[in-house]
């Protein structure tokens, strides 16, 4: 029998928790060194940083930092950026994942349904890296498969890094590319666990196919999708540095189109050296997102209490 | 009822076309990259990446076996780091997790928004990188590409989910038999989660398998190098395949080294293990995503 449920005195609750205190140890200093310290260097954005002094010892500079980001005049393509790239993939990521979760929760056939759903989780596995060896072979301008199949048609090839208007489409597309498999998954264990005799009691009433799922299929898995679109909208002001990284890099002419935050704070600190904007632009990041998250829960709560996230 | 079951016939095969598509267009990139590893570069070179093999040449991958050294060492930071940081990660997510959940521990909700409270605040990069390198060492040490990715918050919370469903009894029951905390999850804990540390132990592997992150931030000596980056040089540079080249004596013009099929070729070296073994741990990943799913 457990007495003690918030009475006691915290002596008696430490002894009585002392293992558990000292298991729960490791990951308390884990977080403190590798998240917490890091939240309160974000002092280094209102500081003249220089290697010698560190972060503690080197000069205050106030807002200097934040003007010099504003002069650059990168702040707002670099967050219109982000947000509607982040915006693409939550949109169309739900659609995608959604409809693949419906449509494979409805076929027959076990051995296609392995097979495929096998097929397409395949793109998770793997690191942007490899993404770049798949565009290399599937867009290279003078070797690639695309650019040879417009060859036999007599179709100018295109140089996707003089046209970089492609872009945002290849950006968002090998997104959903490799998160589709990966997100429907989730969906489709949620459509798995709605009750059937639903479906059946529709059928008995002549519910047509569609009906059934904007009727029954959608509203069942409302939570599910709320969830996941709250965690990806909290994250919005985050860029995939990853995929941004890895496919667009330092290429000045496709930086024009697909410029983000998180890569800007990347460059500044390590190819050009300016730790204070890189600094000031990741905490301008780090606010916006933190208010993002916080804005999007205290909807959510207004909504409906049972989904928020804390 | 005939129109009815012809509609669903046709609304079967439309719908398995639709899969059958998208499941082709996720899978046809990795056969490419396989076929053009197989291809000689010249075929490459004059007729570029194609649908169907025109050729047999294993000459990109003996040209990348030549020497095989850094590859190898790539490969052994990859996979050491990998058994290293998951065992790490596994063990502190679920242990962590096993306390936060546990009823009779008062500070439960204190200690879990202490951990969330990193998934909604961030200090960023910068801080982060200036204070591993400066303070704690990071610039070509092994501890960069184990540490950042042995802790993780969201893993913590679906282990911490995982243990509320086991009964309590099962705690109450070895307590009375003078069981101590670690004890109990050590041995009674544990055990009886096996589904929860196979999906820990897949997600955790994946991602220190595919980190080039870190190795990017931290790491500049070439024998510290993961597959991963040394894949991300090679793709960025034909420096690495002249490296190669060069140190396996074969002295070639850059023209004819076959810079197409070697970067097919490591492509398929780095990714070519996971590929192969996942179809067999799909379900674990699948158990953890609804897992996940459910809200911490």
């Amino acid at each position: 029998m457990k007495r003690k449920k918030k009475k006691g005195s915290i002596l008696k609750s430490i002894r009585d928790s002392r293992i558990l205190l000292l298991m729960l140890a490791p990951a308390v200093v884990y977080v403190v060194i590798f998240h917490y310290i890091p939240m309160f260097g974000a002092v280094l954005a209102f500081k003249d940083f220089n290697y010698v002094d560190g972060i503690l010892r080197s000069p205050w500079n106030g807002l200097q930092n934040f003007q010099y980001l504003i002069l650059s005049r990168k702040l707002w393509p670099l967050t219109r950026n982000t947000l509607l790239y982040n915006l693409a993939f939550i949109v169309f990521g739900v659609i995608f994942q959604v409809t693949f979760a419906i449509l494979l929760s409805e076929i027959t056939g076990k051995w296609f349904k392995k097979i495929s759903q096998t097929l397409m989780f395949m793109p998770y596995f793997i690191s942007w890296v490899v993404v770049v060896a798949i565009v290399q072979s599937l867009f290279g301008y003078e070797t690639g498969i695309l650019n040879h199949i417009l060859a036999r048609f007599g179709v100018e090839g295109i140089n996707i890094y003089a046209n970089t208007g492609v872009w945002p489409y290849l950006l968002i597309g090998f997104r959903i590319w490799k998160d589709t498999g990966y997100g429907s998954i989730v969906y489709l264990a949620s459509i798995t666990s709605i009750d059937s005799s639903l479906y059946e009691a529709a059928d008995v009433d002549g519910a047509s196919f569609f009906q059934k799922v904007f009727h029954i299929t959608l509203p069942s898995i409302k939570p599910t999708i709320i969830i996941m679109v709250l965690l990806s909208v909290g994250q919005i002001f985050r860029g995939d540095f990853g995929l941004f990284y890895q496919l667009v890099g330092s290429n000045a002419n496709v930086l024009e189109v697909a410029d983000i935050i998180d890569l800007f704070v990347y460059r500044s600190l390590l190819t050009s050296g300016d730790v204070g904007m890189s600094a000031a632009a990741g905490l301008y990041q780090s606010v916006l997102c933190f208010v993002t998250v916080v804005f999007c829960n205290w909807v959510i709560k207004k909504i409906d209490p049972e989904y928020t996230l804390f | 009822m005939n129109t009815k079951t012809g509609n669903n016939m046709a609304r079967q095969i439309g719908m398995k076309v639709l899969i059958g598509v998208f499941a082709f267009i996720c899978a046809f990139p990795f056969y490419i990259i396989l076929i053009s590893s197989f291809t000689s570069e010249s075929t490459i070179i004059t007729e570029g990446y194609s649908l169907l093999p025109r050729d047999f040449s294993v000459e990109a991958y003996r040209l990348c076996f030549k020497n095989p050294a850094q590859i190898i060492q790539a490969y052994w930071m990859t996979i050491s780091t990998t058994v290293v940081g998951t065992l790490i990660a596994v063990f502190l997510g679920t242990m962590t997790g096993y306390v936060l959940q546990r009823r009779d521990f008062r500070w439960g909700n204190q200690f879990s928004f202490f951990f969330f409270f990193t998934m909604l605040f961030n200090g960023g990069l910068t801080p982060t990188y200036i204070w591993c390198t400066k303070y704690l060492g990071f610039k070509n040490s092994v501890l960069a590409l184990v540490l950042p990715l042995a802790f993780n918050v969201w893993y913590t919370i679906i282990a911490k989910n995982y243990f509320k469903d086991i009964p309590y009894e099962l705690v109450e029951s070895a307590k009375m038999d003078g069981a101590n905390d670690l004890m109990i999850y050590l041995r009674i804990m544990l055990p009886v989660a096996k589904p929860l540390l196979a999906t820990l132990i897949m997600f955790n592997a994946l991602r220190y398998w595919n980190d080039w992150y870190n190795c990017m931030l931290y790491i500049s000596e070439n024998s510290l190098r993961t597959m991963q980056y040394f894949l991300q040089n090679m793709l960025n540079s034909i420096k690495a395949l002249k490296e190669i080249a060069q140190s396996s004596g074969e002295m070639m013009q850059q023209q004819t080294l076959p810079q197409e099929t070697m970067k097919m070729a490591m492509t398929v070296i780095a990714t070519g293990p996971i590929l192969l073994v996942y179809p067999f741990l799909q379900k674990y990943f699948v158990k953890g995503l609804t897992v996940g799913a459910v809200k911490g």
